[in-house]
């Protein structure tokens, strides 16, 4: 085995790198891949309450790079899934703890043991995002279809094929099919339109993902949620299989449908 | 229905419009690091070289930066109006 690295990130923060890293990894392991995500946004932990394992830390990225532990004493197995795994963050206020040599030091005791290794990115374009993204095989950028976010997307993009690491491919996050019809949302064509790099899957806007990191479960694992069938799908693609792009008009509902036969469905 | 009415009569282009129009712009802006005055300036000084060796319209000058996947371009497209009367 030799472990691709994956990094998430985006530029603008809250547009939901965190939860994608642990839906695309709990995704890929559903599907026996062996998976390890990494929180790198030192100070900011976050990616082992939305995988629901904060009551499992005992050590953290910074112990495991300082040698206070073993590597696989800060990997924390996942309470669903077989094979998926976390390294959490520290909560130090000391952001320079780790370095983006580190990371490369340490995915790359990682990579035999593993299938994938996807890096939760901190947001901006400070030292936890040269982290995160150093030791990168490939980089998603997760954006919004939202001008600020698109906006920042673009700066990353340039970053990281300034960085010679190939073209990032992209997930668009919260999409509305319903404000796209209605002219009122930039659909995904815009979108790709104008960042020009390659779309890797779109994740409907779904009520559903609150409610799963509330609980700490994933939405990956929803059969229901047609945001947990674009991260299955995600996964599927990341592992090479060609699977169409959700058709989100279908989403709507046969009573919608019927009614906008009738020309009242579309407001 | 309502909406294709209402687009069809309505001046303002819709807002998703609006936000691809403003972020071509921004990001034009962002990766050629070129403000508006400074790209105002260089349609000057580029009309200025110009017409020392050809007479040129300014009016009809067209001067844009586009887009052509994630790579920009300065397209010019420059009518000529006729040779510049040299003195000799």
């Amino acid at each position: 085995m030799s472990a691709k690295v994956l990094t998430i990130t985006s530029g603008k923060g809250g547009v939901g790198k965190t939860t994608a890293t642990a839906n695309i990894g709990a995704a890929l392991a559903k599907r026996g891949q062996k998976v390890a995500c990494i929180d790198a946004d030192i100070g900011l932990r976050n990616l082992d309450v939305v995988m629901g394992l904060e009551n499992r830390i005992v050590y953290d990225l910074v112990d495991a790079v300082e040698g206070r532990c073993r590597l696989n004493q800060a990997m924390i197995k996942d309470k669903y899934i077989p094979g998926l795994y976390l390294i959490p963050s520290a909560q130090t206020r000391d952001k320079t703890a780790v370095s983006p040599s580190d990371m490369i030091r340490l995915c790359n005791e990682l990579r035999s043991d593993l299938d994938w290794i996807l890096i939760d990115s901190p947001a901006g374009i400070e030292r936890g995002f040269k982290n995160a993204i150093a030791p990168a095989d490939e980089v998603l950028v997760i954006t919004n279809p939202e001008v600020s976010a698109v906006r920042d997307a673009d700066r990353i993009i340039g970053i990281v094929e300034a960085e010679e690491k190939g073209s990032p491919r992209l997930l668009l996050n919260r999409l509305n099919p319903e404000m796209v019809k209605q002219n009122n949302m930039l659909s995904a064509d815009d979108v790709v339109d104008l960042l020009a790099i390659h779309l890797l899957g779109i994740i409907p806007e779904d009520k559903a993902v609150l409610i799963s990191t509330n609980k700490g479960t994933p939405i990956a694992l929803n059969e229901k949620s047609l945001a947990g069938q674009a991260y299955r799908n995600i996964a599927q693609r990341l592992l090479g299989e060609d699977v169409p792009l959700l058709d989100l008009d279908k989403g709507s509902g046969f009573f919608n449908r019927i009614s906008s036969v009738f020309g009242s469905g579309e407001k | 229905m309502d909406n294709f009415i209402k687009r069809i009569f309505s001046k303002e282009p819709s807002s998703a419009d609006q936000a691809k129009d403003r972020l071509r712009l921004v990001l034009i802006n962002d990766r050629t690091d070129l403000s508006s005055e400074a790209m105002e300036s260089l349609k000057d000084d580029l009309l200025d070289v110009l017409s020392r060796y050809i007479k040129i319209d300014p009016k009809s000058v067209r001067i844009d930066i586009t887009q052509e996947g994630r790579q920009q371009r300065l397209i010019a497209d420059i009518p000529i109006a006729g040779p510049v009367s040299r003195k000799y």
